[in-house]
């Protein structure tokens, strides 16, 4: 397992949990099922993380989003592009803890996955050991600004344009 | 024409640039072929059945000369000579060499072009009303606000691993030439009717392929501005919830057939009402912009008719045949728009020479103020052009076989690939279209059957838009030997609608035969005037199923 986020590899400090037993644990992770079980034991130094599957409804889950510390979205392939629209979902209701994508996806998709609002990935070894930490790196930022408004990216190319009217003050290109 | 500004240039170089680099790690293992696929499909980077094919974007169908230009050269210089105008307002090329392929997107950037989302499961090229701009009948030209829909879905993050494929198209006018209903989602531009404010009718869920369905609206009146949201509230509800677990039934008109126009109206309504608008949205200013890339060019101002045309009509009646059957009114007097076929009898519908390319590029820049269309029949337009320039250019169109005088008769066939060049066809496709064009030759009898689409696809994807057609042919393989299906009644205007099945599969050498029999029927039962499509909806289907039981009993 690979753990990447915008700075490179970075090391994991969650653990997975069988069920809601969360023990002592200071950082742990749950499957959604376990998940008011596991909430309902918590101790005021512990932190909760969930693991959903990218076919869950947002809206299951944004009762529990306070509270949250990650949260997994799990790609069970990479051409499976529900995640990005679960973790832009997630975003908008007001979620600020961290959102992982776990799962094989590609360096291509790193941007996507960013802008989307995930922080980090999770990559299984059958991806990790072909695609290294640098490639991962490389493929950032590949395309540097891109179209759309409304994604985490910084400066894209509509309120780029926008600024440039403003700036000359006409409105005409 | 929209022209790139430094960010649209910079993009289609970065874009290049990532390709080149996901070659390399395709080539040194550190990409599977899997996770390779998807990515050179979004170059338009397609294995087919002899090579590698590549498509490339024709963006709602404009081009100018040197882009035109530019084609003919790659042909020439990575393929043979040739390219293939699709019903997707695309080019294709048969032959390149993977290798090849990062510097011939370098020498399509070069013209601001690029293969960008032409295939994988993303949104594709957007296409329009060929006569956008031009039409009689248009409130306005689509094609700005197709500019602005290319910009928003190209690379876009969230929306380009979709369940499948993703086709949008635009029309500005009444009468509908880009086929909206069959697209995922179909923008028709309209006014409002109290208010005379312009906006856009949505209809989402049409397609063809083994499903074929026609688009249902999901929104009478969207007001412009709030166009990006609307689509990026349509698009997430299909992402999250378009099929995934067969490739069959993953197309959002599934979704929509599965769940409902309404609830899925219902869903899109509730996404769009949560979305931050003004966050997602394009300003007014932006899509101002655009549009003063499509203002009309300077006319000039000339009387309705051409004294020069009328004379070298009167002298030539090859000429005045096609002036006959290729124009189209154009909405400034004086100007015609004048369709190029590309279906000569006996050649593959849709392909040109390099030569023929820059031939009509030359044409275009003396003639037509620099620009040119394509569109989905297949066929190159030149939009603006002077009456008075009508026997120049006709000239000129002969000796490279590209006067043939067909636009809209039974000859102006649709067809796909198939056999000849596609990995997924069951059946040929082009040597039918040209049997049936042999057939039907004679141009007197062609201009007396009138309009008549025929379209021919080589498997049940559709790709030949058989559904739609007229007359439907769709190639089937039946314990090895090719069978044609026959529909009749199909429509891809503003009526849009889907043909029935007129019996039994018929061998190829058939078709022909079976096309004349469901001709014939229309000439007996015909009013004065009566166009083929208006004649079988009038009687129906009866007297045709029993002209072609004749003879599918003469042939089993
Ligand atoms: C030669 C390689 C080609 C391949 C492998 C291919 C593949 C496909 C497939 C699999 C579909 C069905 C998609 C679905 O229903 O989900 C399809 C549909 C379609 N393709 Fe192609 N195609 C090819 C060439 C073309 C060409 C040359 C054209 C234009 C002449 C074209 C235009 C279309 C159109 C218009 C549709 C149906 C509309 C719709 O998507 O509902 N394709 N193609
Ligand atoms: S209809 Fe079938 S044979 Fe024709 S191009 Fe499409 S996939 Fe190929």
């Amino acid at each position: 397992m690979l753990l990447l986020d915008r700075n490179g590899a970075a090391t994991d400090g969650w653990t997975r949990t069988e069920g809601a037993a969360i023990g002592n644990l200071s950082r742990a992770l749950v499957g959604f099922d376990a998940l008011p079980e596991a909430l309902a034991q918590l101790a005021p130094d512990q932190q909760i993380g969930v693991l959903i599957s990218n076919a869950l409804a947002v809206s299951e889950l944004e009762p529990f989003l306070p509270r949250l510390s990650l949260i997994a979205i799990g790609f069970p392939a990479f051409a499976d592009g529900r995640g990005f629209s679960q973790a832009k979902a997630i975003r908008r209701a007001g979620f600020t803890g961290s959102l992982r994508a776990s799962g094989p996806l590609i360096p291509d998709q790193f941007d996507y996955a960013l802008a989307c609002g995930f922080d980090e990935i999770e990559l299984p070894d059958t991806s990790a050991d072909r695609q290294t930490v640098l490639q991962w790196q490389q493929a950032r930022g590949r395309l540097s600004q891109t179209y759309q408004r409304g994604y985490r990216r910084d400066g894209n190319i509509l309120d780029r344009r926008r600024l440039a009217r403003t700036a000359s003050g006409s409105t005409a290109p | 024409m929209y022209r790139y500004d430094e960010f649209d240039e910079r993009f289609v170089r970065e874009r290049v640039g990532q390709f080149r680099d996901q070659v390399a790690r395709r080539l040194d293992g550190s990409l599977t072929e899997d996770e390779f696929k998807p990515l050179r499909l979004k170059n338009g980077v397609y294995l087919q059945l002899h090579a590698y094919m590549l498509r490339i974007a024709i963006p709602y169908g404009t081009l100018s000369a040197r882009q035109l230009r530019q084609l003919a050269l790659i042909g020439e210089r990575y393929d043979r000579g040739y390219g293939h105008f699709t019903t997707r307002q695309n080019l294709q090329f048969n032959w390149p060499q993977l290798r090849d392929v990062p510097a011939i997107l370098d020498l399509l950037a070069d013209v601001e072009m690029h293969c960008i989302q032409t295939s994988g499961n993303c949104i594709r090229n957007v296409t329009a009303d060929h006569f956008a701009g031009v039409a009689q009948d248009e409130i306005e030209d689509p094609r700005a606000v197709c500019e602005l829909i290319r910009q928003w879905s190209t690379a876009h993050p969230e929306f380009s691993y979709l369940p499948r494929k993703f086709k949008i198209a635009a029309t500005g006018a009444q009468h509908d030439r880009a086929v909206i209903k069959a697209h995922d989602i179909g923008i028709r531009i309209l006014k409002h009717p109290q208010s005379g404010e312009i906006g856009y009718e949505i209809s989402v869920g049409g397609g063809l392929g083994r499903t074929p369905m026609i688009g249902k609206v999901v929104r009478d009146f969207l007001p412009k501005t709030d166009l990006l949201a609307y689509l990026e509230a349509v698009m997430r509800v299909y992402n999250l919830e378009g099929r995934r677990d067969n490739k069959y039934k993953a197309r959002v008109k599934i979704l929509v057939h599965e769940i409902g126009t309404d609830e899925f109206r219902r869903r899109v309504e509730a996404e769009f009402a949560k979305l931050d608008g003004p966050s997602v949205n394009a300003d007014p200013e932006e899509l101002a912009r655009i549009e003063s890339y499509f203002t009309p060019p300077a006319y000039q101002s000339l009387p309705e008719d051409s004294q020069a045309l009328a004379v070298a009509k009167a002298a030539n009646p090859d000429f005045a045949r096609w002036v006959d059957t290729n124009l189209t009114p154009h909405r400034v007097p004086g100007y015609s728009a004048v369709t190029i076929s590309l279906k000569p009898v006996g050649l593959a519908p849709g392909d040109a020479t390099s030569e023929q390319m820059r031939l009509v590029a030359d044409l275009a820049e003396r003639y037509s103020f620099d620009e040119l269309r394509v569109t989905h029949a297949q066929n190159l337009v030149l939009p603006h052009v002077r009456k008075d320039d009508l026997f120049a250019i006709w000239q000129a169109l002969v000796p490279v076989g590209l006067a043939t005088a067909n636009l809209g008769l039974i000859t102006d066939i649709i067809a796909c690939p198939g056999l000849d060049y596609c990995a997924l066809a069951t059946a040929r496709s082009i040597p039918i279209a040209q049997a049936i064009a042999q057939r039907f030759a004679d141009v007197e009898r062609q201009a007396s059957i009138g309009e008549l689409n025929i379209k021919i696809s080589g498997c049940i994807n559709a790709c030949g838009h058989h559904h739609v057609g007229h007359i439907g042919v769709l190639g089937l393989e039946k314990r090895g030997i090719e069978s044609y299906q026959i529909t009749l009644g199909g429509e891809a205007t503003e009526n849009a609608s889907i043909g029935e099945i007129l019996g039994p599969g018929l061998p190829a050498e058939e078709v022909p035969n079976a096309i004349e029999a469901i001709v014939g029927v229309y000439e007996r039962h015909r009013h004065d005037g009566e166009r083929f499509i208006e004649t079988v909806k009038r009687v129906g289907l009866v007297p045709f199923k029993t002209a072609f039981k004749e003879l599918a009993d003469a042939v089993a």
